[in-house]
C-alpha cells in the first residue's frame, strides 16, 4: 500500500525548495510546494478508499513493516507506519486542510521575502506531522513530535529580523521543551515497564492490567503523556506561547496552530486510549485541564483587541474543548471536535489573513470596521465560521460540541455547565471581532498610509484578496458549515465504544449559550457601542485583568523565567562555566605549559651536557641494580 | 723458585680495572674537554677500553665470542670515525670553531 508515500511527497518538495528553492522562479516554487502536499493527499485518498474506508472498511489496523531501527536484546523498535480509523481522521484533515492552506499561501505569501523559505518549512512541516500520526510506536510519534516543534520554532520566527518573532519562536521552542520533557519521560516510563514501545503491544498489555484505583505506573505513564500533549496542544499550564506563536504568517498560524499541529496533543491522548481508561485519576486530570484552559482562555479572548490573539485564545480555548471530550471518555467526540475545529478555526485564521492582507498588515480590530462592503467574501466565509464554533446548529461546531457536553454532563454536570458558560463567551468575543472587523465605521488610518509595517504588502487600497486566497476560504466555508454530517463519532465507533447520546434539554441549553453570546456581541458593538464602553468602566477591575490576560506572563516571568536565566547567569555562567568549566580547562594548558618549560632546561643544546645525562642515568642504573642485588 | 711479586699469570682482574680506567678517562674527556676532535678521541678511547674488556674475557672464558665482539666495534669505529669527522669539518668549514659548546643549535 506504499503508506511511506503519504509522508515522503511533502519530504521531497522540502528538499527540493530547501536546496534549489532560491533559484527556482515562484512559479515553479508553488509547484513544488503545492504539489507535493496535492500528491500526497491524493496518496491518502487512495490508500483509504484502497483500505475500504468509505465502504466500512479498516475495523483493524493495516500496517507496513519497514525496517528494524534499534535492537537491543528483547527491546526492539522498528520503523512502522499503520493505518486505523484515528489516524485516518488525522491524514484527511492534515493533508486536506494543508492543501487548502498551501494553496492560500501562495497569495498571501506573494509579497514577502523568504518565499521559498517559508513553503520548504511548510512542506516539512507536513512531513513531520504525517509521521507523527502514521507511526506505530511511540518513538517513532516522538520524532514526528519534536519535528513538528522544529517546524513550528523555525515558522513562527519566520520574520526572524523582527525581535518579537524571535522572542515568540523561543517561546514556543522552549515551553514545548518543558512538555517533551515529560513526554520523553512518558516514553521511558513505558519502555521500562512494558519492555517496548510499540502501540499494539503496550496497549495489548495495559488492556491486561487492572484497572487502577490508586496511582501506579498507568496513572504514572498517563499523567507524564498529558505533561506533553498540554504543551504541544497549549493546555494549562503550558498554553502561554500559543498567543505568542502569531508573530508567524498567519497561514502558519492556521496550519500548525490551529489545524493540526496543536492536536498532536489530543491525537497522543485519544491513541493511548487504553492507558486513560485504564487510570481514573489520569483521565479526570485531562477532564479538569481542559474545561480550565477552555474557560479561562475564552475569558481573556473577551477583552482582546489583536484579531489574530483573539483568534489565538479561541484555539486554546477549543483545544480545553477537545481535551474535556477525551477526558469524560468520550475519545470520539473529542475527535470529532478536532476535526471540525480544523475547518472553521483555520478558516478564522485564512479568513482574518485576507483582512490582514487587505489592510496592508493592520490587525488591530480598533482600527478596523466596516469591511463588509470592501471584503465581501472574506465578511461572508468568516461569518460561516463564526456560527460553526458558536455552535448553532445545523453547523459544524454544533454536532461536535453538542457530543462533547453531552458525554461532560453524563460524567459530572459542573463540567457541562462550565462548558456551556464557555460556548457562551466563545459565541461572544468571536462575533465581537466580527462585528468589530466588518460593521460600523472605519477606524484605521487611510489606506494610502501603510507605510513601513512589516506584513508590508505593497500595494495600496482596501482590496478584495485574489482568487487564489478565496478559493480555499470558500471550500474551508463549505466545509465548517456541512462537516459536521461527516459523522465521526460513528466512523470511530470500533474503536472507542458507541459514542454517548445526550438528552435534548442538554443540547438547548448549550445552542441557546451560543446565540446569547451573538446577541450580546451584536447589542454591544452594533446596537449601541457605548454600552460596551459603560460595561468596560464598570467592571474596570476585572476587565483589567483580563485584558493583561491575568499577568500569567508576568507570573512566569518572575516565577519561572528571571530564576532560570539569573540562575544562569550567576551560577551556571560566572561560576559553573567561568570558573569550573574554563578553569579546569586553562588550568590542563597551565600545568602542561609549567611541566613543559622546566623539561626544556634539560635540552641545553650542549652535547656535553646531554653525556652527563647519560653518564648520570648510567651510574644510576648501576646503582639501581646493585642495590637490587643484580649485578651477581 | 722465589715468589714473584707478582702472580705468574695476570689475573683478569687488573685487566678489567685497566679497561675502568681507560673508559672513565675517556667519559671524562667526552664531559671536560671542549676541543671536538679532543671529544672525538675520547670517544674512540671508551669504545677501546671496552674492547679491552670483550678481549679479556674472551681470553679467561676461552671463548671466541669477545674477539668477533671486538672486531664488530672496530669496524663500527672505523665508520663513527669516517662519518664523525666528515661532520667535524663541515662543522669547521661552516663556522670557523672547533669550539664544542658553540655548536649548540640541535636545540632548536
Amino acid at each position: 500500500m506504499l503508506l511511506w508515500l503519504i509522508p515522503l511527497f511533502p519530504l521531497a518538495g522540502f528538499g527540493l525548495n530547501g536546496l534549489f528553492g532560491r533559484r527556482l522562479s515562484k512559479a515553479a516554487i508553488n509547484a513544488i510546494a503545492v504539489g507535493s502536499v496535492l500528491l500526497s493527499f491524493l496518496w491518502v485518498v487512495k490508500t483509504l478508499s484502497a483500505l475500504g474506508i468509505f465502504n466500512g472498511g479498516l475495523l483493524e489496523p493495516y500496517r507496513e513493516h519497514y525496517y528494524t531501527w534499534i535492537q537491543s536484546g528483547a527491546f526492539n523498535i522498528s520503523v512502522d507506519f499503520a493505518i486505523d480509523r484515528l489516524t485516518a481522521v488525522w491524514l484527511g484533515i492534515i493533508t486536506g486542510v494543508g492543501l487548502l492552506i498551501h494553496i492560500y499561501a501562495v497569495g498571501y505569501m506573494a509579497h514577502e521575502g523568504g518565499y521559498y523559505r517559508f513553503f520548504s518549512y511548510m512542506n516539512l512541516f507536513m512531513f513531520f506531522m504525517l509521521v507523527l500520526v502514521l507511526g506505530a510506536n511511540f518513538l517513532l510519534m516522538f520524532v514526528g513530535w519534536e519535528g513538528v516543534g522544529l517546524c513550528s520554532y523555525l515558522l513562527i520566527g519566520f520574520y526572524f529580523l523582527e525581535k518579537f518573532a524571535t522572542d515568540a519562536g523561543n517561546k514556543a521552542f522552549i515551553v514545548n521543551r518543558i512538555g517533551d520533557f515529560g513526554f520523553a519521560l512518558a516514553i521511558f516510563l513505558i519502555g521500562v515497564h512494558f519492555g517496548t514501545l510499540d502501540f499494539d503491544r503496550v496497549f495489548a498489555a495495559v488492556k491486561a492490567m487492572p484497572v487502577e484505583t490508586q496511582a501506579g505506573w498507568i496513572t504514572a505513564a498517563g499523567l507524564l503523556l498529558l505533561v506533553g500533549a498540554t504543551g504541544k496542544s497549549a493546555q494549562i499550564p503550558l498554553y502561554v506561547w500559543l498567543p505568542d506563536a502569531m508573530a508567524g504568517p498567519t497561514p502558519v498560524s492556521a496550519l500548525i496552530h490551529a489545524a493540526t499541529m496543536v492536536t498532536a496533543g489530543v491525537y497522543m491522548v485519544a491513541r493511548s486510549a487504553q492507558i486513560y481508561l485504564h487510570s481514573a485519576l489520569a483521565l479526570d486530570v485531562v477532564a479538569v485541564i481542559g474545561i480550565a484552559t477552555a474557560f479561562f482562555s475564552a475569558t481573556i479572548g473577551l477583552a482582546q483587541n489583536d484579531i489574530k490573539k483573539v483568534f489565538a485564545y479561541s484555539t486554546v480555548s477549543q483545544l480545553g474543548y477537545m481535551f474535556v471530550g477525551l477526558g469524560v471518555g468520550a475519545f470520539s467526540a473529542g475527535v470529532f471536535h478536532v476535526m471540525t475545529h480544523a475547518f472553521f478555526k483555520a478558516l478564522l485564521f485564512l479568513g482574518a489573513g485576507s483582512v490582514i492582507h487587505a489592510l496592508s498588515g493592520e490587525q488591530d480590530l480598533q482600527k478596523m470596521g466596516g469591511l463588509a462592503r470592501k471584503v465581501p467574501i472574506t465578511c461572508i466565509t468568516l461569518f460561516c465560521a463564526g456560527v460553526a464554533i458558536a455552535g448553532i446548529p445545523p453547523f459544524s461546531g454544533f454536532f461536535s460540541k453538542d457530543a462533547i457536553l453531552a458525554a461532560a454532563y453524563e460524567r459530572a454536570p459542573w463540567i457541562y455547565w462550565v462548558g456551556v458558560l464557555t460556548a457562551g463567551l466563545t459565541a461572544f468575543y468571536v462575533f465581537r471581532a466580527l462585528f468589530l472587523c466588518f460593521f460600523g465605521d472605519y477606524r484605521g488610518k487611510p489606506p494610502e498610509h501603510h507605510g513601513s509595517h512589516d506584513h508590508g504588502h505593497g500595494h495600496g487600497g482596501i482590496h478584495e484578496s485574489p482568487a487564489v486566497m478565496l478559493i480555499p476560504l470558500v471550500i474551508l466555508a463549505a466545509l465548517s458549515l456541512g462537516g459536521g454530517f461527516i459523522n465521526v463519532p460513528k466512523f470511530l465507533e470500533p474503536m472507542f465504544g458507541e459514542p454517548h447520546e445526550g438528552e435534548p434539554w442538554l443540547m438547548y441549553v448549550s445552542v441557546a449559550a451560543g446565540a446569547a453570546g451573538i446577541l450580546f456581541a451584536a447589542l454591544f458593538y452594533l446596537v449601541s457601542p457605548a454600552l460596551a464602553d459603560a460595561f468596560v468602566r464598570v467592571f474596570r477591575g476585572p476587565y483589567r485583568w483580563v485584558y493583561n490576560k491575568y499577568f500569567v506572563d508576568e507570573l512566569y516571568d518572575v516565577t519561572v523565567v528571571s530564576p532560570v536565566v539569573d540562575g544562569s547567569r550567576q551560577v551556571l555562567w560566572r561560576v559553573g562555566d567561568v570558573r569550573i568549566v574554563d578553569g579546569a580547562v586553562n588550568g590542563v594548558g597551565a600545568v602542561a605549559r609549567a611541566t613543559g618549560s622546566l623539561l626544556r632546561l634539560a635540552q641545553s643544546g650542549y652535547i656535553r651536557n646531554y653525556a652527563a645525562w647519560v653518564v648520570a642515568g648510567s651510574i644510576l642504573a648501576i646503582v639501581f641494580m646493585e642495590w637490587r642485588g643484580g649485578l651477581r | 723458585m722465589p715468589a714473584l711479586p707478582f702472580p705468574a699469570e695476570t689475573p683478569l682482574t687488573w685487566y678489567l680495572v685497566l679497561s675502568a680506567i681507560l673508559f672513565a678517562l675517556g667519559v671524562a674527556g667526552f664531559l671536560f674537554r671542549r676541543n671536538i676532535i679532543t671529544v672525538f678521541i675520547s670517544i674512540e678511547l671508551m669504545l677501546n677500553a671496552v674492547n679491552l674488556s670483550f678481549v679479556s674475557f674472551s681470553y679467561k672464558l676461552k671463548q671466541n665470542d669477545g674477539h668477533i665482539f671486538s672486531f664488530f666495534v672496530m669496524v663500527v669505529a672505523a665508520a663513527e670515525a669516517a662519518v664523525g669527522l666528515a661532520i667535524i669539518l663541515t662543522v669547521f668549514k661552516n663556522r670557523q670553531t672547533l669550539e664544542i659548546d658553540e655548536v649548540s643549535s640541535l636545540k632548536d
